[in-house]
């Protein structure tokens, strides 16, 4: 678009400088009527002229040709385009921001202020929807508050209110004082916790899993010096998600010491993957074997290989995603998966080649192993906790009836027939 | 023949402040805390009005009030339903559940008996 607002800027530069036009056409050589006719952009300017005026007005020449960044006057149309029951003049729009550029740039950057905190106003309710932890928190604290509330005003406007009913509302306000600092303390941390996190993925799972993810779930440190290797937990910024992290990363190192890596990659050369015989020949559990192979770098195991592991309620605990096969981030995944069988079946490997219901309807063997976690004392039933590693397959043309079909979770699962469904998918039909 | 009001909210102490307001306006007050028997409870009791907390253990006080507006003869009675959670989403649901006002915690004493007042006398005269 021919630009035409010079005038109108070197005017209102001109204005800024306190300068009279008689003054600025003076220092410039023309005469005060030329100088408003091209003020009133009724006279093209360029060259020399321009320069002259310019230095007069101490401002690049740019500022009164270009005025405004195009991404201003974009800013601008997305702010007409956004208001609600507001017309803006279109037409107007680039000799408003060529005319008022602090009032435009005003305007932009609250528009740009505006759209920000809806966004994270949608993500606040949506966590608030979707975060058990929130959502708890502030109906305890609300609730604290609605019952003191409600007990400090029958304590201040009944008169004639029973010394024994007084007695217990006091203890009441008393209790619920002490409530409301403590929820109010934890909920505070929560938040406090959560926005300190740059990404804002809130849950410590998610911090985590995304820390392994960037390190490819491999850390040649530990690898080398073992569990005193220093492994920079920096990026991890919720308290809760670095002492899961030190956990997790503390089992990769036991796991690394019992099959170091240069001997399990000399297995893995001689012979075809086979968990059990690792497992004999390193003379550790199945367990370990199996986070040890989904520690690997890329390329061992020549296929994408995954892991997840739950404990003995079936919330997952942690998982190292492969392609096709979708995982649940918060313990709602498919209740067929051989992860869950083997939690009825601990210290059995289970080996299961199964189908993914979904957009790919990838194969992929399963091998699962539940193993005590703790035992606390004699006569008490050990925790378990499960393991499975999930390695696509290439070719399964002739294998296809021994595959098992199983799901991602419920509420996104095509199967229809399902006994162990837990809630309608959202799904109508199968993908 | 006193005006019975049946109260469903599990946090006790809120639960002790309305009844001692109520109590005092001459309504006769149960109280049950448990969300998965509720309508059972409410059955039971034949309340002329009944204070619904919407999060309870067991169930929910959206689903309480659907189950409730599901049986023909509970269709006309009043519900209040009390929520930490006053987004519009959540009046919305309630609403189309069949409440007959909805109450934001923390709330005053004096809304929660005008409230009350409100919905029995409206439901005494239609």
């Amino acid at each position: 678009m021919r630009d035409t607002l010079t005038g109108s800027r070197i005017r209102e530069r001109r204005q800024i400088a306190g300068l009279r036009q008689a003054e600025l056409a003076r220092q410039v050589g023309i005469s005060a009527s030329y100088l408003n006719l091209i003020e009133h952009n009724r006279r093209r300017i360029g060259g020399k002229l321009l320069v002259d005026i310019a230095g007069a007005l101490t401002v690049e020449p740019s500022v009164l040709t270009q005025g405004i960044e195009a991404t201003l006057i974009s800013a601008l149309r997305e702010a007409a385009a956004d208001a609600v029951g507001q017309q803006a003049e279109l037409d107007g729009l680039e000799e408003f921001a060529g005319r008022f550029p602090g009032w435009a740039g005003v305007l932009s950057q609250m528009h740009r202020r505006v759209v920000s905190l809806e966004r994270t106003v949608e993500t606040l309710s949506d966590r608030l929807t979707h975060d058990p932890h929130l959502a708890a928190s502030m109906h305890e604290v609300l609730s604290t508050a609605a019952a003191i509330r409600s007990t400090a005003a029958i304590l201040a406007d009944t008169q004639d209110i029973e010394p024994e009913w007084q007695d217990r509302f006091h203890t009441n306000l008393h209790q619920d004082a002490e409530r409301l600092a403590e929820s109010s303390k934890s909920l505070v941390t929560y938040l406090d916790e959560s926005d300190s996190d740059g990404d804002h993925r809130g849950v410590p799972m998610e911090d985590v899993e995304a820390f392994f993810e960037a390190h490819g779930h491999h850390f040649p440190e530990i690898e080398e010096v073992g569990e005193e290797a220093e492994i920079d937990l920096s990026d991890l910024e919720s308290a809760a998600a670095r002492t899961v992290t030190r956990e997790f990363l503390k089992v990769y190192a036991a796991d690394a010491k019992a099959m170091p890596l240069d001997r399990l990659q000399a297995a893995l050369a001689e012979a075809p993957l086979d968990p059990l015989q690792l497992a004999a020949r390193f003379s550790v559990n199945v367990a370990t074997v199996l986070r040890r192979l989904a520690a690997l770098p890329g390329g061992y195991l020549g296929r994408p290989t995954g892991l997840v592991i739950c404990d003995a309620s079936g919330s997952i605990l942690f998982s190292k995603s492969v392609p096709g096969f979708a995982m649940p981030r918060f313990g709602e995944a498919c209740p067929l998966w051989p992860l869950f069988q083997a939690l009825n079946r601990p210290l059995v490997p289970i080996r299961k080649r199964v189908v993914q219901l979904g957009r790919t309807a990838a194969v992929f063997d399963c091998f699962a192993y539940a193993w005590p976690q703790h035992i606390s004392d004699f006569d008490d039933g050990p925790i378990y906790r499960s393991v499975m590693l999930v390695r696509s397959v290439e070719d399964v043309a002739q294998d296809e009836q021994a595959v098992a079909r199983v799901g991602p979770s419920c509420r996104v699962c095509p199967s229809s027939d399902c006994a162990s469904r837990r809630e309608p998918s959202i799904l109508s039909e199968g993908f | 023949m006193s005006r019975k009001v049946l109260l469903i909210e599990d946090e006790p102490n809120i639960a002790e402040a309305i009844r001692f307001l109520l109590t005092r306006e001459g309504w006769q007050v149960e109280t049950h805390a448990e969300g998965s028997d509720a309508l059972q409870v409410i059955q039971g009791a034949d309340p002329d009005l009944v204070i619904l907390d919407v999060m309870l253990p067991g169930k929910s006080g959206m689903e309480i009030l659907r189950d409730l507006r599901e049986l023909e003869h509970m269709q006309g009675l009043p519900v209040l339903m009390l929520t930490a959670r006053g987004q519009s989403r959540d009046r919305e649901m309630a609403e189309n559940a069949g409440v007959s006002r909805f109450m934001t915690k923390p709330f005053s004493n004096t809304e929660m008996l005008t409230a009350v007042r409100d919905l029995h006398a409206q439901a005494t005269q239609s």
